[in-house]
């Protein structure tokens, strides 16, 4: 057995100790932290929820009662559909969507400028410029932020200081603090794969659209951004997944009111302490989020291989 | 329609460095012109000049008599071809050529005929539907022109479109742009480094050098009566007899060199007096082995040292008493199998085809 797995080609060509770490490191990566936790969350959404104690006994069985629950409500509810869940829930992809474009509406030009105008040393100091900021933690960026936002915070009482407004504006109760903080929170991802596009873009392309006569809108409409597609399109969705997911930033910054569906899902294990329940939830943002993303990948017409690319 | 194209004391500067330097041309409309020149001697620049990517640091360019400063490259009635032709990979054949056509807004069934006419006059009638990367190189530098020409720029600026293509196919583009430009009838301003292209397909030629025009003329003109000594050795191949002016008789003058007296002609803006230093240009093709009857103005004693086979021609490389190299070319329908290594040999030729001139650096330096 050991020498037929050590004459394979791939043993061959490695050598045995780096092939035998390499397939250590891919099982374990595969094995240990993609299928077990999630199949794991999987088998537990349609579980009842009991005591550790109880698990196995008569009253641990399969239920799809935690996903009703998302729909419906609980079973004593007047109303005929969890209104609240289904609100958070459907705010969150919505905001997470505008967070995305915002997000590249604002990375656009910046990535354009670094990869394409700027010189070398300017470029550089750009990019260590959006760096930066992100070696703090985000929880941090998060808190920093609130400072600037609060309604006695630092931008409140600048406008009223200086006399442009009698009164501070409620950016925590808006919310306008949560979507700066959401949109500052995974920019990086969205910076950097639209740059690398865009850098690979050959400037005699730019040039020769010019030298056709074509404006500098149609120039990025016609050339650059279908040159970017797949960068635009990776970037997007990592922004987005991440975005939908997010915890930190909505819990330092979101106004007393409202609710991000993560927010929602931390409750459930953390403070409610029903397991089954937040694992239900997990799954539906996950599938839905998946479902989104791949929807969006076939009306813009990219194919997986291209955004790894 | 045709448009001139006027340099007039145009300089481009970048920092302290000169990339062009108070450059006067005036290209005519239809005519064909090339720039000609080594890497780096600024004849991308000027052409960059033209066609509104580089504004000039001093100086104007002038189409048709108009002043082109501040008019941005998408304004100008001018197309530039890039020497990566830069085609646009994710459009297809027709979109590629109709490109200018878009951006101006013209409809969809006015710009198909128009690409198919193109496609036509390209011969690559009903490939429009392909993308760019299904092409061959020579459809691919057919579709650049194609697609520089679909707005009918008055003036066409090609930058080295051929450097990248082999050898025969190269020769045979060079025959079917100017066949285009012929049929199209516009002026073609062309860039090169490759003395043989800009020969073969130019009207006239401009030959330039660290930034400065060093000749204009018609192709046969600056081979025959070539004005500096760059140029000289720039423009196809010349041995360089360098010596001091001894005697002027007429047109001619009278060079004393190390190995020798040689009678040469003077060019008539640059004429000599006696004791100045100078060189005598004598080209590979020009030198002959003579055979009885011949009488030649001038004779040189060598020595071959080797030879190489080219195919049409048989290139022999001597030395001079003095030690200076030179080098001739027989036709190959010549018998030569007697010369060999170390023969003493006499060669002959004739004052006419020899060019004198006051030293300054050769190309080849």
């Amino acid at each position: 057995m050991n020498n037929f797995l050590f004459t394979q080609p791939f043993f061959k060509k490695n050598g045995k100790a780096v092939a035998i770490y390499f397939l250590v490191a891919i099982i374990f990566w595969f094995v240990f932290l993609v299928i077990i936790p999630q199949f794991y969350m999987l088998d537990l959404s349609f579980r009842t929820n009991v005591p550790p104690l109880a698990r196995g006994g008569p009253e641990d069985y399969y239920t799809f009662e935690h996903y009703s629950h998302f729909i419906f409500g609980s079973k004593t509810a007047t109303d005929a559909f969890n209104f609240v869940d289904l609100g958070v829930f459907g705010r969150t992809i919505f905001v997470s969507m505008l967070v995305t474009i915002a997000n590249l509406l604002f990375c656009y030009p910046i990535a354009f400028y670094i990869a394409k105008i700027a010189n070398p040393s300017t470029a550089r100091l750009l990019i260590v410029s959006l760096i930066i900021p992100f070696w703090i933690n985000e929880l941090l960026r998060s808190f920093a932020l609130r400072i600037l936002f609060a309604n006695e915070g630092v931008i409140n009482n600048f406008l009223t200081g200086v006399g442009i407004l009698d009164q501070g504006i409620l950016f925590i109760t808006y919310d306008i603090g949560l979507y700066t903080g959401l949109i500052y929170a995974y920019i990086l991802l969205m910076m950097f794969p639209l740059y690398n596009a865009i850098e690979s873009l050959d400037i005699n392309q730019i040039e020769a659209a010019k030298d056709l006569g074509s404006s500098s809108f149609r120039t990025h409409w016609r050339i650059v951004i279908p040159h970017a597609k797949p960068g635009i399109v990776s970037g997007c969705t990592m922004v987005f997944m991440l975005t939908v997911g997010a915890l930190a930033t909505p819990v330092v910054l979101s106004s007393p009111n409202t609710l991000w569906f993560p927010q929602l899902i931390y409750q459930w294990f953390n403070m409610n302490d029903n397991w089954s329940r937040g694992s239900a939830y997990s799954i539906i943002l996950l599938i839905v989020s998946v479902i989104f993303v791949l929807t969006m990948m076939r009306i813009f017409k990219v194919r997986i291989g291209e955004i790894i690319k | 329609m045709s448009a001139d194209v006027e340099l007039s004391d145009v300089s481009v500067t970048f920092g302290s460095f000169y990339a062009a330097k108070n450059v006067n041309v005036k290209v005519n409309g239809g005519e064909f012109f090339s720039f000609l020149g080594p890497s780096g001697c600024g004849k991308t620049t000027l052409l960059r000049a033209i066609s509104g990517f580089q504004e000039p640091s001093e100086g104007k360019v002038l189409i048709d008599n108009k002043d082109m400063s501040g008019i941005g490259p998408n304004k100008r009635p001018t197309a530039l071809i890039f020497q990566n032709l830069a085609l646009f990979p994710l459009m297809s054949v027709s979109e590629n050529i109709a490109f200018s056509l878009e951006v101006r807004g013209v409809s969809k069934e006015e710009r198909k005929k128009r690409a198919d006419e193109l496609l036509e006059l390209i011969a690559l009638e009903g490939q429009g539907d392909k993308k760019v990367h299904q092409l061959s190189g020579g459809q691919k530098q057919r579709v650049a022109i194609a697609r520089a020409l679909a707005v009918e720029p008055k003036v066409l600026l090609l930058d080295e479109p051929l450097s990248a293509l082999d050898l025969k196919l190269r020769q045979r583009m060079r025959t079917e742009l100017r066949e285009i430009q012929k049929r199209v009838n516009i002026t073609f301003i062309y860039i090169t480094h490759d003395q043989g292209e800009a020969l073969t397909m130019s009207d006239r030629i401009a030959v330039m050098n660290e930034g400065e025009l060093e000749q204009i003329g018609k192709c046969d003109e600056v081979y025959n009566n070539p004005l500096t000594p760059f140029v000289a050795t720039f423009v196809g191949e010349n041995n360089p007899l360098y010596g001091k002016v001894t005697g002027i008789e007429g047109d001619k003058a009278k060079i004393e060199t190390a190995d020798g007296q040689y009678l040469a002609t003077m060019n008539e803006s640059k004429k000599l007096n006696i004791g100045d230093e100078s060189i005598a240009f004598v080209r590979p093709e020009s030198l002959f082995i003579p055979r009885d009857g011949d009488n030649f103005d001038n004779k040189i004693d060598v020595n071959i040292e080797s030879f190489e086979f080219e195919g049409n021609l048989k290139n022999f490389y001597a030395s001079l008493k003095s030690g200076a190299k030179i080098k001739f070319s027989v036709p190959n329908a010549i018998d030569t199998s007697s010369i060999t290594s170390g023969s003493s040999i006499v060669l002959g030729f004739e004052s006419s085809k020899s060019v004198i001139l006051p030293k300054a650096s050769l190309a080849i330096d």
